[in-house]
């Protein structure tokens, strides 16, 4: 699918995202104000995060399904070492972040030199990001650090609404994605392994490398996400976020990238993942459908828009 | 005939050559582990017969090993054919809920248990075809396409037991997943039966090659004349099939349905049992009683971590450790490496 294909994509997102928005307006009183729209950043502040860090292995043609599991070892290491080890809040976000990085870069290696398959390594390390919260405590270890709960209530207003310090740092990351990916060497780089790898080597491109540091770049992500979501919930618990690997990835999906590689864009993350979190908001705002319809309407979306994208390659070839 | 003749010829088999088997290298964790089990674990190997039933850790970890053996061998033909199949737990807990919402929770069934079963397999069954039609008609990537089934079959697995956990209280059910059959449990029968039915079937007819050359080649299969299309279908429907069996198998294990819980990360565990198998996810070669035996090895790990009074919560850790070990051990960059250092 070329550029022009997959930008169309995206704006089917906006589109479907304007729809979703739109009927939940008619149908329910109250659902169009500004503070519904602001909730919608504050509570996938963490799933836009991930979501980030995720378009970037997509489009390098890969996978990482460790996210969802080192954002909770994240929340569970820096309840740890806030409540236990008493380190100071700075000291423990470095900390964790630095520790995603280098979480992220390990798989990294393993896909580079060893040539394992992505989905396998990534898998074993979800595993064991899991099993890693487990050992430090079974139970969930509330988080009473003074800095954790200022950022935790703070509100921060926005025309008549407000949001948290958490959605704007969000939208901060999505920002830098979205310039990274677009502007810079390494971001060319991403597109052209996805592309081709064969391709991207012989250009001279410092695929190994770059490849490293995409698991990297998502391993930073899901440990920042883990801190707005301690943030979020003031909490370390090894269960927080189960499964949610695969909401970042349906976002991706649904935000028009492939999951071959080399196409797609970091925006149209932020558009899936606000489609899912509308779907959300809707079941909630109905009150009489149960959680369950979530589910299967997100799959639904998914089948749709997986095959739109196949009739739109097609057409494209047909057209050559 | 031919392979008794050929395997008669050395007389013994040198260690290298053993050593290069491919089942060797699938087997030797499953191997390493029940060595250990029976160094460290004071009666492991021990069998006995009470009340006619066989007991012993090895028949309890072969039991208890048969769902995820039933997932792997459907996972084993989507592999092959270069696809992956990530919709086999919400699979397993949609067969389930079929099941037990159809017995209903009284003691008498509301519908004849085998009507019911049929259900499951059937609803199975559909959810296999509807992956197979979409990756083989629409051309999705398998992992898309089985992502829609995994997000939503939970869902209406939900939908079905009305978020509930449904309990079957109707007696025959627990037969499935808890019953013996001349000593040994029931379902160690359908897994085996399951296994052996499967490799007979690519083994004696052209569908095993036919999997592999799609596997190996897509394009070059289809200009061959294979139906690379009907084969993909198969491979996902198989797969379907399976993971109901496993499905049905779990549920009447514990006489209920969990549309949230059943089979949760089963269709992790069956890929990684299909990987430790030795069958490469990039497909075309593939080793049935490689997916068997590293379902066995997943099931021999767990149960030795319990054993060991080793803290679950260390499980996936180790389980995480295992997954690294022995995929550094079985990449060909490794050897590589290591011949380089013997050279120099």
């Amino acid at each position: 699918m070329n550029r022009a294909s997959s930008s169309f994509a995206a704006l089917t997102t906006v589109v479907l995202l304007a729809i979703l928005f739109g009927s939940g307006a008619v149908v329910y009183p109250g659902f169009a104000s500004a503070q519904v729209v602001c909730n919608l950043l504050i509570d996938n502040a963490y799933l836009v995060v991930l979501a980030v860090g995720m378009t970037f292995v997509i489009l390098s043609g890969g996978i990482d399904l460790s996210v969802g599991s080192v954002l909770a070892l994240t929340t569970m290491v820096a309840a740890w070492l806030l409540q236990t080890a008493h380190w100071p809040a700075y000291a423990v976000i470095g900390a964790v972040l630095a520790g995603g990085v280098l979480f992220g870069a390990a798989m990294g290696v393993l896909i580079q030199v060893f040539r394992i398959q992505p989905f396998i390594v990534t898998l074993g390390g979800m595993f064991l990001a899991r099993g890693l919260c487990y050992l430090i405590n079974t139970n969930s270890i509330t988080i009473d650090d003074p800095f954790f709960t200022a950022v935790s209530q703070a509100q921060i207003p926005v025309g008549g609404a407000f949001v948290s310090p958490g959605a704007l740092l969000a939208l901060a990351v999505l920002a830098a994605g979205i310039w990274t990916a677009r502007y810079t060497g390494f971001g060319r780089t991403v597109y052209a392994i996805g592309g081709n790898e064969q391709s991207a080597s012989m250009m001279g491109l410092a695929v190994g490398l770059t490849r490293i540091a995409v698991y990297a770049v998502s391993g930073f992500c899901s440990a920042l996400a883990g801190v707005l979501f301690s943030f979020y919930m003031l909490s370390g618990y090894g269960q927080h976020a189960q499964g949610t690997e695969l909401d970042a990835i349906a976002a991706v999906v649904i935000g028009g990238t492939l999951l071959t590689g080399g196409s797609g864009t970091v925006a149209g993350s932020l558009a899936g993942v606000l489609v899912l979190g509308t779907i959300q908001t809707l079941i909630a705002f109905d009150g009489t459908l149960s959680s369950w319809w979530t589910r299967i309407v997100i799959g639904i979306l998914l089948f749709v828009f997986c095959v739109v994208q196949r009739l739109l390659a097609r057409g494209g070839a047909f057209q050559r | 005939m031919n392979t008794l003749v050929q395997s008669a010829r050395p007389a013994v088999p040198s260690g290298r050559e053993l050593a290069r088997h491919p089942l060797f290298r699938a087997g030797a964790p499953l191997l390493v582990l029940l060595l250990a089990d029976a160094l460290l674990l004071p009666g492991f190997l021990h069998l006995e017969i009470k009340d006619g039933h066989l007991y012993g850790a090895l028949v309890d970890i072969a039991n208890r090993a048969a769902p995820l053996i039933l997932a792997a061998i459907g996972m084993t033909l989507v592999v092959a054919t270069r696809g992956v199949d990530i919709s086999v737990g919400a699979v397993v807990a949609l067969a389930g809920s079929v099941a037990a919402v159809l017995v209903g929770g009284d003691a008498e069934p509301h519908v004849a248990l085998g009507t019911a079963f049929l259900a499951a397999l059937a609803a199975a069954l559909a959810c296999g075809l509807w992956n197979g039609a979409l990756v083989s008609g629409l051309g999705l990537q398998p992992i898309v396409a089985t992502l829609i089934l995994m997000v939503a079959g939970r869902g209406l697995a939900q939908l079905l037991t009305d978020g509930q956990i449904v309990t079957v209280y109707y007696a025959p059910y627990a037969w499935l997943g808890g019953g013996y059959l001349a000593g040994l449990p029931v379902a160690l029968y359908l897994a085996g039966g399951v296994a052996v039915a499967t490799g007979l079937l690519l083994r004696h007819t052209a569908l095993g090659l036919f999997l592999r050359v799609v596997g190996i080649n897509p394009v070059a299969a289809r200009l061959a004349g294979v139906p690379a299309a009907a084969l993909l279908v198969f491979a996902y429907a198989f797969s379907g099939l399976c993971a109901g069996l496993a499905g049905l198998v779990i549920s009447s294990n514990v006489t209920s349905a969990d549309a949230n819980n059943a089979g949760l990360l089963l269709e992790l565990d069956a890929i990684l049992a299909v990987t430790l198998g030795g069958t490469a996810l990039t497909g075309g070669n593939f080793s049935l009683a490689g997916s068997v035996l590293g379902a066995l090895t997943i099931q021999a790990l767990t149960y030795t971590i319990y054993a060991l009074g080793v803290p679950p919560e260390v499980n996936l850790v180790v389980k995480a450790m295992v997954v690294f070990i022995v995929c550094i051990a079985q990449s060909p960059e490794l050897r590589r490496m290591l011949g380089k250092g013997a050279q120099a």
